[in-house]
């Protein structure tokens, strides 16, 4: 596969974030097979760590600067950067202002892409034919690519109705849908709002779990690990027997 | 809002949704009545700590359980009558785009008002804070020896502490909003721009008028409350002698203001007493008639859903034999103007959208802010009235950005709490727990070495977050939640495993 604006081999750095490097290893494996059955060269820079978001999140810029440019260090030299988090995405592409602003730096910003805009407006896949997953699923966006990167409509805008991973999803075979009574509503994840915040953070993951639960859904996916891991922890603790999986595995050929 | 014009409320049980009146809140389970969780505990200076009274709000599970369904189902509401407007989005950059060109201009635009305003028969005055205010105010009252005032809903009053002065001074002040007159029986601020008793059970209405007008307290049929309160407050309205609004919209080119309210108790305290005062904060100018229309079919709309508000009433000069009088106030918006980054905050027309569909402020209630504004525009307005008293505040949100995708006037609410918190930590208003847990996780996460080692992994007996996320006391991740397993191998090992050696072997 070829850099649109180059024509030489597209290089693909791959970014896999702290809490699904160290909880989630199953859906960075998924990320990295799902991108090469495309063709493409992925490397993992085996010295990443995070992208900064935890202190940039909690407004202390100064703090994250050194982990900014650790990650503009492992990541420059990519055409692209992708990486199954859309928070990820948006703090690189929207957020990391707390170093100065380079070439490098600003080529990283533009270069980094969520899972499945890179999918969706990257690679324009049109076909996963190994995949299949006959299951009910509800969707879960995160808000920041919801509405920061705007994979989706959102229910507060006047706009056309679209959706990135509703349209990848959809070429999954045996694939289900299951609808939410509030498909937009933050699950309460919030990056360190779910540390400092626990009490409104946990009631609001409790009160997404239960409308999942009463979409008849079987799994959840979201193109985004960490509201999944506080939704998943949320539903074990009520006891609630959903399963949760990355898009990127459903993508991949995952069966279940 | 409206409570006694809405049929509906015969059955308060009848439809899928719910009414809009704020006495329509109904008890979740009849007969028990669980006691109504209070707001933030304020003390001092001190930071509020918003996160403390939205627990005590949320253990207080009926009271939070028909406080978000009730504003959820006015974001429903609201974004039906979106759907009906094809030209939403535009009408929305309109409003922003005439508030911010009218901000840009404001000094033109207030003494454009003041002289046109002046020549119509009304008296302006300015206040430069809330201080000044309540003085101006005290002295029009004493000129003409006014003890009761009756007056209509008003934010602006609220940051003035404009009632509490009044008391001091032995003036009686009677709100006619019902939803204001409920929160001020009970001696509670309110905790909504629009529906400023919304936190409140039907059932602790009923107690607060047992407790302060006689009615039964057992009967907490909104009709029965509603008719109560009118018997009680009519006969004040006719013996006041003067009557105080707010005003939504200020138009500079006619020197007229504009005030929308369902319940009509605006022209109420306006029409009834002689005198008429209305108290306005300056960023509510608009250069004139031309413009109204765009905020008139975003307000109601935004708020409550409905199409209008029942009132949209003009107040053009004093009638014969009266006196109209118009305190614009500043009290801190002429600074926050200055704000390179938080000045759009002042585009706000107090529709409160934001905090209908802000999932914190659902859970929480308004009075969970200890401030005068709640929700997410209060944590963006708040600070500038005491930055070390709210520095907590922007921490009270996931940053979901709904907010600022439903306001009518497009205030980048999210980003702005972004950028308070930004704002508060450089400035050293941040907690030291936070302070000291982000040094360490920005270390820790600067260098690979030290990150690596500090993962909880599978064979450590550390089966849980890693230390950078569970400084001290702050491990409140299990409180509620599982905490999700370690697997075997990282990722990154796995990649080491199987992936790197191969790519490296292929180079050699
Ligand atoms: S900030 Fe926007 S949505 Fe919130 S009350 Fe003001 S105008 Fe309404």
């Amino acid at each position: 596969m070829l850099v649109e604006d180059k024509g030489i081999p597209m290089k693909v750095g791959l970014f896999v974030p702290c809490y699904v490097d160290m909880f989630h290893p199953e859906t960075g494996i998924a990320t990295l097979e799902l991108l090469e059955r495309f063709g493409l060269s992925v490397e993992y820079p085996v010295d990443q760590t995070c992208c900064g978001q935890p202190m940039t999140n909690t407004g202390c810029e100064r703090e994250a600067a050194k982990t900014e440019e650790l990650f503009v260090r492992n990541f420059g030299k990519y055409d692209y950067i992708v990486t199954p988090s859309g928070s990820c995405t948006n703090q690189v592409r929207n957020n990391m202002t707390a170093i100065e602003q380079t070439e490098a730096v600003k080529h990283v910003r533009s270069r980094t892409y969520e899972l499945v805009e890179f999918l969706h407006d990257v690679l324009k896949v049109d076909a996963f034919p190994w995949a299949e997953f006959p299951h009910r699923v509800a969707l879960h966006n995160n808000c920041n690519t919801l509405r920061n990167l705007r994979i989706a409509s959102m229910s507060e805008r006047r706009e056309e109705p679209f959706s990135k991973p509703k349209a990848l999803l959809g070429m999954v075979k045996g694939i289900e849908f299951a609808d939410l009574t509030r498909p937009d509503e933050c699950c309460g994840f919030g990056g360190t709002f779910s540390v400092f915040e626990e009490g409104v953070s946990a009631k609001m993951g409790q009160d997404k779990v239960t409308d999942q639960l009463k979409s008849g859904a079987e799994y959840v996916t979201s193109s985004d690990s960490s509201c999944m891991m506080h939704q998943e922890g949320c539903a074990r603790r009520m006891g609630v027997n959903l399963k949760y999986i990355h898009i990127a595995q459903i993508l991949n050929g995952a069966r279940a | 809002m409206t409570a006694e014009l809405h049929e509906e409320l015969t059955d308060p049980h009848a439809g899928e949704q719910l009414d809009h009146g704020a006495a329509s809140s109904r008890p979740l389970k009849s007969r028990i009545s669980e006691p109504q969780p209070r707001g933030a505990k304020i003390r001092g200076n001190r930071p509020v700590d918003q996160s403390e009274a939205a627990n005590r709000f949320m253990a207080a599970t009926e009271h939070e359980a028909m406080h978000d369904a009730r504003l959820w189902d006015l974001r429903q509401k609201r974004d039906k009558e979106m759907h009906g407007i094809e030209e939403w989005e535009e009408l929305r950059n309109l409003a922003s785009g005439i508030k911010e060109h009218t901000l840009s201009k404001l000094d033109y635009y207030l003494e454009l008002f003041e002289k046109n305003a002046t020549a119509n028969g009304i008296k302006v005055h300015w206040a430069k804070d809330g201080a000044e205010h309540n003085a101006i105010v005290l002295e029009i009252l004493r000129s003409k020896g006014v003890e009761l005032l009756i007056k209509s809903k008003s934010m602006l009053t609220e940051e003035c502490g404009f009632r509490e002065f009044m008391a001091k001074n032995n003036v009686e002040v009677i709100e006619t909003d019902l939803g204001e007159r409920i929160q001020q029986l009970d001696d509670e601020a309110p905790s909504h721009v629009v529906v400023p008793a919304v936190h409140k059970l039907r059932t602790d209405v009923a107690s607060v008028f047992a407790k302060t007008i006689g009615s039964d307290p057992d009967n907490a049929d909104a009709h029965y409350l509603t008719e109560c309160q009118r018997e009680a407050t009519r006969p004040l309205i006719l013996s006041a002698q003067a009557g105080m609004t707010g005003g939504n919209f200020v138009v500079a080119e006619t020197g007229t203001f504009v005030v929308c309210t369902n319940e009509g108790n605006a022209d109420l305290s306006a029409n009834t007493p002689p005198l008429h005062i209305a108290s306005i904060g300056i960023e509510k100018l608009i250069p004139g008639l031309n413009e109204l229309p765009v905020f008139i079919r975003l307000l109601s709309r935004s708020a409550l859903g409905s199409p209008i508000t029942q009132y949209t009433s003009h107040f053009r000069g004093p009638r014969e034999g009266g006196e109209m009088h118009v305190v614009l106030v500043d009290n801190g918006r002429s600074e926050r103007l200055g704000m390179e980054k938080f000045w759009p905050g002042l585009k706000c027309i107090r529709c409160g959208a934001c905090m209908n569909t802000c999932p914190v402020f659902r859970r929480s209630g308004g009075l969970s802010y200890g401030a005068t504004y709640a929700g997410p525009i209060g944590l963006i307005i708040d600070p500038t009235f005491n930055v070390h008293k709210y520095r907590n505040l922007p921490y009270s949100s996931t940053m979901n950005g709904s907010c600022t995708n439903v306001c009518p006037v497009k205030i980048n609410i999210h980003e702005q709490i972004a950028d308070w918190r930004k704002t508060l930590a450089g400035e050293g208003e941040i907690s030291p727990v936070k302070k000291v847990m982000m040094k360490a996780a920005g270390e820790v996460l600067a260098s690979p070495v030290v990150y690596r080692a500090s993962l909880p992994l599978g064979r450590s007996a550390l089966r849980h977050l890693p230390h950078f996320m569970l400084y001290n006391k702050l491990n409140t991740w299990g409180r509620k939640r599982d905490i999700p397993e370690t697997p075997k191998q990282t990722f990154n090992e796995w990649y080491r495993r199987n992936r790197k050696s191969q790519s490296e072997g292929e180079k050699s």
